[in-house]
């Protein structure tokens, strides 16, 4: 049977046949790859020597990376179920605030306050999705608006309690916290260690860390980013829940036809959404050991450009996780390039809008080549 | 006599004061296509609707299988059997044939205890099916936004049989194709009907019931004067019969007394 349905593609004179190279080519992710491939030669040749392919250099732009990949995984996935969340860089200001008031003002242990914390936020990424499907308004307005309501909670929040907008301590509060070192940790430190006094990585020559690797270990923040990217490239591709994913998005109203519980899928994703803000909001409380209410700003649009970099359609239904880390990668390689290169730091701001724009263009031809849309 | 899967009793529909049917009795034979034709505002919609459990009959009996059923809403129709293609079809354009074909009935597959879709199973089939129903595709994971509308009808109703419709109710699926994909059509309709299955083709097109249809039942304004059965009448009294009835006594003789 199955003979027969390999011949298929030969009975009809109009079906043209496609070469299995421009069939693995056409894929939602090609524009990042070809930007990635880009940015790469570019930097390559501009930055070579400036320590940007060193082993500290390497952390440098991978940890910056790695901050853009986590918050876009989440918009990521949100966005291909049909949705948008403004408020990721305030849920990410909330989240720290949350966290280092209910550790140093309450008392609570680290690992008590990181469980609360993602309780807390990941419920309030519920009320985002639970008012947008009852409502029936666009979601980027009605995150909008929960934009500025946890940006204001938060700040008074902090002020209320402490009277001052950054709290810190965290650090010191955290020490040997197991959850804690779950975010702020970091791993492989003997790998490094080792690499340092084969003469494989630089150390440092001189000061309190002198004989220490220039590179100390991977920081969890990396591991994290790279755990979400796997683990939701493999439930959008590979699930059944990502195919409920997509059709949410595409059509919900042909997705519910079909029987696909759209109002949980689309909630689940706003959910997850505020899970990723939280990760990176508590990882990012451990490394400055301090959280600060006016932390996360701008993160949405980062997030958003990343994923639209990455191939996704901004209207839902089409897009790809894969896609969303390279447009992550490209945005952290960018801009801690330009400052190895000893670029005016105002130009990144025109470097990334040209990309965007040269992203967009490709990334909407080839998919226009893949779907048929006119 | 071989019994109906499914007989329309005196199945009356009011909304508010607008008597949408009145009293429509119908019976669906198993392997037959079954032609609802009738002017605009007729009441085929709102008769098939009351058939797949979007709308309850204000009056009348639905006898499924022999039994009496009432069905409360779509998904217990589909349960039972009763699937529908709409005119919209239900098909997202962004997504593979495969990942619509199986769209809400994903195939699984369990690898270490967790479940995943099973691309493997869901591509064969597509392809299988859609290979019964003279469609060639370039590939399982080409887009349903570039398939031409007679080819989305035929994936929707190949989905349809194959997630067991005993029923297959169509709303005008004809309606906006071209002659060739018309044609195509008509051929699919005909395949499944030569399956068992029973097939409710809505039309506005003569030409189109008498090229498949087995028996026709002619609406007009929420009423049916019976059952043609085919050859007994000329698509010239059908077409009469859509525009009103005008000729109705004339008629009577050919639709075989079953009014
Ligand atoms: N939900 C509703 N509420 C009120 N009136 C309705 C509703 N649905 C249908 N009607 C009325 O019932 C009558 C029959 O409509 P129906 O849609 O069944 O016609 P139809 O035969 O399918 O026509 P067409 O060929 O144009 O599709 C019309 O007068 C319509 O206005
Ligand atoms: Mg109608």
């Amino acid at each position: 049977m199955s003979n027969n349905v390999g011949n298929a593609v030969d009975d009809d004179e109009r079906v043209k046949g496609m070469s299995p190279l421009r069939k693995a080519m056409i894929r939602p992710e090609l524009g990042a790859i070809c930007g990635t491939i880009l940015v790469f030669v570019f930097f390559f040749l501009t930055a070579r020597d400036s320590g940007m392919f060193g082993a500290a250099g390497v952390l440098n732009w991978t940890l910056v990376s790695a901050q853009f990949a986590i918050i876009a995984v989440g918009a990521c996935m949100l966005m291909i179920a049909g949705e948008f969340d403004l408020s990721v860089g305030s849920m990410i200001g909330f989240a720290g605030i949350i966290l280092a008031l209910l550790t140093i003002s309450v008392g609570l242990p680290t690992w008590l306050a990181i469980i609360i914390t993602f309780i807390v936020c990941i419920g309030l990424g519920a009320v985002n999705g639970w008012l947008v499907i009852k409502t029936g308004l666009p979601s980027f307005i009605v995150t909008l608006a929960t934009l500025f309501i946890l940006r204001g909670l938060t700040i008074f929040a902090a002020i209320a309690t402490t009277r001052k907008t950054i709290i810190g301590g965290m650090r010191e509060a955290s020490e040997g916290d197991w959850l804690a070192g779950l975010f702020g940790g970091k791993i492989f430190k003997g790998f490094f260690q080792w690499l340092g006094d084969a003469g494989m990585i630089d150390v440092f020559s001189r000061g309190v860390k002198k004989g220490m690797p220039v590179v100390e270990g991977i920081p969890m923040l990396i591991v994290w980013a790279l755990g979400l990217i796997i683990i939701a490239h493999i439930v959008l591709t590979k699930t059944r829940f990502g195919n409920w994913i997509f059709a949410s998005g595409g059509d919900a109203q042909a997705a519910r036809y079909a029987g696909v519980p759209v109002n949980r899928t689309k909630i689940l994703m706003f959910m997850f959404t505020a899970f990723c803000a939280t990760v990176f909001a508590v990882c990012q409380v451990m490394e400055f050991g301090s959280a600060g209410a006016d932390r996360g700003i701008l993160k949405e649009f980062e997030a958003i450009i990343s994923v639209v970099i990455g191939g996704a359609l901004l209207t839902g239904g089409y897009g790809s996780v894969i896609g969303a880390a390279l447009g992550a990668l490209i945005f952290g390689v960018v801009q801690q390039g330009l400052f190895f290169a000893g670029v005016e730091s105002s130009l990144f701001r025109v470097f990334l809008g040209i990309l965007l724009l040269l992203a967009v263009i490709l990334n909407t031809y080839i998919r226009r080549m893949i779907t048929g849309e006119k | 006599m071989v019994e109906p899967i499914i007989r329309m009793k005196n199945i009356e529909k009011h909304f508010g004061l607008v008597i949408a049917l009145a009293g429509v009795s119908v019976d669906i034979m198993a392997g037959e296509c079954h032609c609802l034709l009738g002017d605009n505002g007729a009441g085929k919609s709102t008769f098939i609707k009351t058939m797949s459990g979007v709308h309850k009959p204000s009056k009348g009996e639905i006898i499924f299988s022999g039994e009496a059923m009432k069905f409360e809403r779509p998904r217990d129709a589909i349960a039972a059997g009763v699937a529908t293609v709409y005119q919209d079809l239900a098909m997202i354009p962004l997504m593979s044939v495969s990942r619509n074909f199986f769209m809400g009935n994903e195939p699984i597959k369990k690898f270490a205890g967790i479940s995943f879709f099973d691309h493997e199973y869901a591509n064969r089939v597509t392809m299988q099916e859609m290979k019964k129903m003279g469609i060639n595709l370039r590939g399982p994971d080409q887009a349903v936004g570039t398939l031409s509308g007679g080819e989305r009808q035929t994936v929707a109703i190949a989905r349809a049989v194959h997630f067991g419709a005993k029923v297959l109710i169509l709303d005008e699926p004809t309606s906006a194709l071209g002659v060739r994909q018309t044609s195509n059509v008509l051929a699919t309709i005909d395949k499944v009907r030569n399956q068992g299955i029973a097939v409710v083709f809505i039309t506005h097109n003569v030409r189109h019931a008498m090229a498949v249809g087995d028996r026709f039942t002619v609406l007009n304004r929420g009423k049916t004067l019976g059952t043609a059965i085919r050859g007994e009448i000329t698509p010239e009294e059908l077409q009469d019969l859509m525009a009103g009835g005008q000729e109705l006594a004339s008629l009577e003789g050919s639709l075989g007394g079953t009014v």
